[in-house]
């Protein structure tokens, strides 16, 4: 359960990953390629499918055909959870209501017994640092906003020490100050331990501002993958009217 | 509601492999029983007073008329050990208690919190069904001791003041012990034991597929408490003719 600190990203790919629920066909055949230690920004319209396909990445959702490899194996494979430590930021926060912001960001290293309670304390304190929450450290979730909820969620995910951490529209519910605090804290986990990120977010600024590469999702396919120059000139109407024209963020529809 | 006993009995045998982990979920066992303590004690002790009471009252006028007025304690003594405080108890607590397990465990699993946990390679059976099932079934048959005493207190209250019974207490507890042994309160707690896995592993097990939203988690409380019932009923009849002769 101890697994050893390995400060390097792992590499992720996807192949053929379909997935269905009830009748709709949700993803049609992603296939993504991410390298370790980049940040891989993913865009789409609402409903195109990012929700389910980060909750595949990280083994949450079984797929219906594909696979998921992490650093070449397989992410169904018994060991992967205890040989990658993998996070993922939701999209709701998904803070535990019955704990404290404290014990929620400490959770990991508490239940998996990682760290002495004082040391635990230590961390704690310094992720919401991070953030921009230490004062809310003994707040219960259902007393913080949205965008605080946010911001826990994301120390709770950088507490596992990630190898690979997965954002669902961190800054959806930020404002713009915020934003950029939370993308300064991607690109710095980048820079000092190689996470690979895989960030899902409809906020241009942020994802031509920390991507390596984008890439467009559009009805459970993905329509191009490059660096975000590419992805700019790419010559596609609909991906040109996505990142251009009257691009309204979508309204925080439910991924429940 | 019959689809999901596989379920339920799977669920409960996997909380019975995480058995060798509830001393490190010590902390969380000691929390739900006090909540379910906290929560119950006072009301099974009214629940049972009164039915010790209305059982001295229906029997002990009847029996007093033919002159077997020793009988009522015994009557009184073994009905509320063996079946009542059990069965009454059991179906309290899955009101009250059940239905709260099932909500907050639903809730979770609506609200992604169950998706956290498995994102932190946190098992939600360790987490949160073993400490619910263990709790429940410590404090249960707790809880039916205290039903038992009171209920018996209860009988002997009545079959005192009762105009038309009229028995004094030292009687009533002689005729009491003349005929209930150890044994058939014994038997009681053991059904109430069984119970209370029951009203766990269904509860939490109807939390754990909780859909939907808000209504979903209100479905899944209601489903929770009166399938828990049900089976208690069906259960008790089972654990009475195969278990107790
Ligand atoms: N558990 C589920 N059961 C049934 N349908 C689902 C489930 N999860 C997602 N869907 C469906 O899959 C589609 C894609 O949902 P998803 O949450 O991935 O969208 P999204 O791209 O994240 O959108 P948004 O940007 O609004 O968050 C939606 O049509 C949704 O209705
Ligand atoms: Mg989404």
């Amino acid at each position: 359960m101890n697994p050893p600190v390995n400060n390097t990203g792992v590499s992720l790919q996807v192949r053929g990953l379909r997935k269905s629920f009830g009748g709709q066909e949700v993803l049609r055949g992603v296939d993504l390629d991410v390298r370790p230690g980049e940040i891989f920004v993913i865009m789409g319209p609402s409903g195109s499918g990012k929700s389910v396909l980060l909750k595949h990445l990280i083994g949450l959702e079984s797929p219906d055909a594909g696979e998921i490899l992490i650093n070449g194996e397989s992410i169904e494979s018994a060991d992967i959870a205890a040989k990658y430590r993998m996070a993922l930021v939701f999209q709701s926060g998904a803070l535990l209501n019955s704990l404290t912001v404290g014990e929620n960001v400490g959770l990991y290293l508490t239940e998996h017994r990682l760290k002495s309670p004082a040391e635990i304390e230590r961390i704690v304190a310094e992720q919401l640092e991070t953030v921009g929450l230490a004062e809310a450290v003994n707040k219960m979730p259902a007393e913080l906003s949205g965008g605080m909820k946010k911001r826990a969620a994301i120390a709770r995910a950088l507490v596992i020490d990630p190898q690979l951490i997965l954002y669902d529209e961190p800054t959806s519910e930020l404002d713009p100050l915020s934003a950029v605090v939370i993308g300064d804290e991607i690109l710095e986990l980048k820079r000092k331990i190689h996470v690979t990120s895989v960030v899902v977010s409809h906020d241009r600024d942020l994802a031509f501002g920390v991507a390596d590469r984008i890439a467009i999702i559009h009805e459970g396919r993905i329509l191009t993958v490059g660096t975000p120059d590419e992805v700019k000139r790419f010559n596609d109407p609909l991906i040109q009217r996505f990142l251009h024209a009257d691009f309204k963020r979508d309204p925080q529809s439910k991924t429940l | 509601m019959f689809q999901n006993i596989g379920e339920i009995v799977l669920l409960f045998w996997r909380t019975l492999c995480a058995l060798p982990f509830a001393w490190r979920q010590r902390q969380k066992v000691f929390d739900q029983f006090f909540e379910i303590g906290n929560a119950s004690l006072l009301m099974v002790c009214v629940l049972s007073f009164f039915i010790g009471a209305v059982i001295a009252l229906q029997t002990g006028p009847v029996l007093v008329e033919r002159g077997l007025a020793s009988a009522v304690g015994g009557i009184v003594g073994i009905s509320v050990a063996k079946e009542l405080a059990p069965v009454m108890m059991a179906i309290l607590i899955a009101g009250r208690i059940g239905s709260a397990m099932a909500a907050e465990i639903g809730s979770m699993r609506v609200y992604q919190e169950i998706d956290a946990l498995r994102t932190m390679n946190i098992n939600p059976i360790h987490y949160l069904v073993l400490p619910r099932v263990l709790a429940i079934a410590i404090a249960l048959p707790l809880l039916v001791v205290f039903a038992i005493l009171v209920g018996w207190f209860g009988g002997a209250v009545v079959a005192a003041t009762n105009g038309r019974i009229g028995i004094p207490f030292q009687a009533f507890f002689d005729g009491l012990r003349d005929i209930v042994d150890l044994k058939d309160v014994a038997n009681g707690l053991f059904k109430s034991f069984c119970f209370a896995v029951i009203i766990g592993a269904v509860s939490c097990h109807q939390g754990l597929v909780t859909i939907g939203g808000p209504r979903g988690i209100g479905r899944s409380v209601t489903k929770a408490v009166v399938n828990s019932i049900v089976l208690i009923v069906i259960f008790d009849y089972i654990l009475t003719r195969f278990l107790l002769k």
